[in-house]
């Protein structure tokens, strides 16, 4: 008994055992339901799959299984992402406690009573289990949201460092509070309309609408919510390895005002798209682009950082380019995650704005299905690459050492590469190819793109059961974790 | 390790890029019979329209073309037409007449005043027909396939030629479900010798290759090609081919927008677009291997 109680202490009640549970649980439903599409389903293992485990695949209520599905991962992230923040930033062991019991009953009540209800029949109860799931992680938030209440004299900072208002107070606090209150309004915006749409089982995914000219308050209200939702995920995610990276200095104290304005106007730009469409995206595009040069900002600082430390290691005073080079990418999981933040730009803003700016000219002369192809392929990239950025730095937590360290890191990043680029080219694949003559391409960029996901899964699963063939030893690293907490600042005044 | 991963991915990609391609490569032969000569009658009454199964009526009774409309078919319309001057050739394309939509300047959407547009591209390599310079024939093989390559103009034009019209979204929809709400045309579930959709393997494609081609009208209706098993996949009406193989054009023109919609999935669609209110839309001009069009006319 004391075996189990002990374990569960660690998975349940340390901040990395928790996040380890989340990522797991990820990991065994992207693997899972990974087997229901893509490839899986062109070559049959998904009629295998289906028919076996008597699934239900209503053709009606698909568009209803892959919204419970999204919400069941974006549930896990956001919680990995809490179970951060909480250890990251000061607050009462109360209210940490309080705050990730709560979510993590949350998360566990979506995915137990959502998946079943979705894939295998509908039953009833399940469902509220679901609903009340997504409730109690709202909860969370707000809980989340008091705990980091910035304006709280015991969290002013005491040194010059890092950025602060003129009495002290914590501008990366203010930064997370910000970005934790913007993501619960937001939240707002999908559960109003979705509880309309749950009521009448009407449900649409957005990508499906985009070429409506006539949209209601409740549709604009779904689509907003989408966006934003990652877009928040993805700006929490920078502000979390910022704190990792200890983001500090000139950059940090730039960057913070932009993170807290780019998240506010960006926000609001999404709210507003429910009744002032056309000025939305303005305010959007102004928002997301104070946002992202908060993150250019953490990427220039953090690889000064890396380079600087990678440079002294070896005791180089002044390194040329080359050794600058190297000593930024010697070791994959620091300097991974904000190389990711660029990768992004790539495959996913660039494509954006691209995409935003020739809309009428180019793509609105696309047939419908290949445009969708586009909208469906930008937010799959967006939140993976998020996600990717999430393990790497679960990987440093998880003690990941030497060359599995080294193997782990660039197989995640390049494998992970490989594959967002192959999608992009694939949803993009009508600026070089015609329909017709499109399968050549379609074979390859799906080959890249398969080879890159199943690899990044297979970091993914090695990591995994390293970690979970650690639980059944005696003295394995999750007896030394069980009291791990994540690095803060320190000269936050006590 | 690092090397025979690096190398077997280089061997994946050489192997890939290497492989010659012939688009044009000749489909099988197969006869489907005289479908693609019927036309079914589809009863007016209510039907459960959409997704979410909403009660519409349909006030009028009309008839609708048993298969999307045949290579033969069209080639023999365009000789007849452009014959008759309903339409003509101006270089590359075939062209014709139309009176212009109602423009209400909405947020993206495209004015099409009065003028001539497209019909058919005749420079387009997937094009199944042939003009010789003064007659068009569909090409060897590909003349029992549904017509493709086909602008919405081009589809409404033929239609009126004749004196029928293309038909509603609401006639489509009712046509390929009947009554009783169901997602296919055919049932509740899909098999991959239901219809012709992507990875549905029917002997016209080869996935490593050219990909996904379009199937004879009507092929899949319980026969056996060539060591080929198909499932009779009618809707409740006797219409065939309501789901994947093209898409297909329909008549409504929407306010505020310039799109035109299309319905039924197609060749390079899975499976869930071919569910019966899947929708896909392009301007009216747009041409594609993989959209076609059949007509309905009212009842006598």
């Amino acid at each position: 008994m004391q075996w189990l109680s002990k374990r569960y202490q660690f998975l349940f009640r340390s901040t990395k055992g928790l996040i380890l549970v989340a990522i797991a649980f990820a990991a065994l439903i992207s693997a899972f339901f990974g087997l229901l599409s893509g490839p899986m389903a062109d070559y049959g293992v998904k009629d295998v799959v289906v028919r076996a485990l008597n699934i239900d695949l209503d053709p009606a209520e698909r568009e209803g299984r892959l919204i419970i599905l999204y919400h069941t991962l974006a549930m896990i992230t956001i919680a990995v992402e809490v179970y951060m923040i909480t250890d990251l930033l000061k607050m009462k062991d109360s209210q940490r406690l309080s705050i990730n019991s709560t979510i993590t009953v949350g998360y566990l009540m979506v995915m137990f009573g959502g998946l079943p209800f979705a894939y295998w029949g509908h039953n009833w109860v399940l469902h509220g289990i679901y609903i009340a799931g997504l409730s109690l992680i709202f909860f969370a938030g707000l809980l989340l949201l008091v705990a980091l209440w910035p304006w709280q004299k015991e969290y002013r900072l005491s040194t010059n460092e890092y950025a602060h208002t003129r009495k002290g107070y914590d501008l990366e606090r203010i930064a997370f509070f910000m970005v934790a209150l913007t993501t619960m309004i937001s939240a707002i915006f999908g559960a109003v309309p979705g509880s309309f749409f749950g009521n009448g089982f009407e449900v649409f995914l957005a990508e499906n609408v985009v070429r409506e000219p006539h949209k209601t308050a409740l549709d604009l209200s779904i689509i907003g919510h989408l966006h934003i939702m990652l877009a928040l995920i993805a700006i929490m995610c920078a502000l979390i390895i910022g704190r990792w990276m200890d983001f500090k200095g000139v950059w940090q104290k730039i960057a913070m005002p932009l993170y807290i304005v780019g998240a506010f106007v960006l926000s609001l730009g999404t709210w507003l798209v429910v009744s002032f469409e056309e000025i939305a995206h303005f305010i959007i595009y102004g928002g997301s682009t104070v946002a992202m040069l908060g993150a250019l900002f953490l990427v220039i600082d953090s690889w000064r950082k890396i380079i600087r430390s990678g440079l002294d290691e070896k005791g180089i005073k002044k390194g040329n380019f080359f050794q600058g080079v190297a000593a930024l990418v010697r070791d994959p999981v620091r300097f991974g995650p904000t190389w990711q933040m660029v990768f992004m730009n790539f495959t996913v803003s660039g494509v954006g704005i691209f995409t935003a700016v020739k809309l009428d000219e180019i793509f609105r002369q696309w047939q419908f299905m290949d445009e969708r192809s586009i909208l469906t392929g930008h937010w799959h990239i967006l939140a993976t690459l998020t996600a990717t950025i999430l393990l790497l730095y679960y990987a440093d937590l998880a003690g990941l050492k030497g060359k599995v360290r080294k193997w782990f890191g660039w197989a995640v990043i390049i494998f992970s590469n490989v594959a967002f680029a192959a999608v992009t080219i694939y949803e993009m694949r009508r600026l070089f190819i015609s329909e017709g003559e499109q399968q050549p391409l379609i074979n390859r960029a799906v080959l890249a793109g398969d080879i890159g996901v199943i690899v990044l899964l297979l970091a993914l699963a090695a990591l995994m059961a390293w970690r979970l063939s650690d639980l059944f030893k005696k003295k394995g690293r999750w007896s030394e974790e069980t009291d791990h907490r994540l690095e803060k600042k320190e000269e936050v005044q006590q | 390790m690092k090397r025979i991963l690096v190398a077997a991915i280089t061997l994946l990609f050489v192997l890939t890029a290497c492989q010659q391609v012939d688009f044009q490569s000749q489909p099988p032969v197969i006869d489907t019979g005289s479908l693609s000569e019927q036309w079914a009658v589809v009863p007016a009454g209510e039907f459960l329209q959409g997704q979410f199964k909403k009660e519409v009526m349909i006030d009028q009774a009309f008839e609708i073309m048993v298969t999307p409309v045949t290579n033969a078919q069209y080639a023999e319309y365009l000789n007849e037409a452009v014959a008759a001057g309903a339409v003509q050739l101006n270089g590359s394309q075939v062209e014709g007449y139309y009176p212009g939509d109602p423009f209400a300047g909405a947020r993206h959407e495209e004015e099409f005043k009065a003028g001539n547009y497209i019909h058919i591209p005749l420079d387009d390599a997937f094009l199944r027909l042939a003009y010789d310079g003064t007659s068009f024939s569909a090409l060897p093989a590909w003349e029992n396939h549904p017509m493709t390559v086909v602008s919405w103009f081009g589809a409404k034009s033929y239609c009126e030629f004749y004196g029928w019209r293309l038909p509603t979204e609401l006639e489509w929809e009712k046509a390929a479900r009947g009554t009783d709400g169901r997602a296919y045309p055919w049932g509740e579930e899909i098999a991959r010798n239901n219809a012709n959709f992507y990875f549905s393997r029917d002997p016209f494609e080869d996935m490593a290759t050219f990909g996904s081609r379009t199937t004879p009208v009507g092929l899949f209706n319980g026969s056996t090609y060539n060591g080929y098993t198909t499932l009779n996949s009618a809707s409740p009406y006797g219409v065939y081919d309501m789901a994947g193989n093209v898409w297909q054009w329909t008549a409504d023109v929407y306010g505020s927008q310039h799109y035109r919609y299309m319905r039924g999935g197609s060749k390079d669609m899975y499976e869930n677009n071919l569910r019966v209110w899947s929708r896909n839309n392009a301007t009216p001009t747009f041409t594609s291997p993989g959209t076609g069009f059949r007509c309905v006319r009212d009842t006598e």
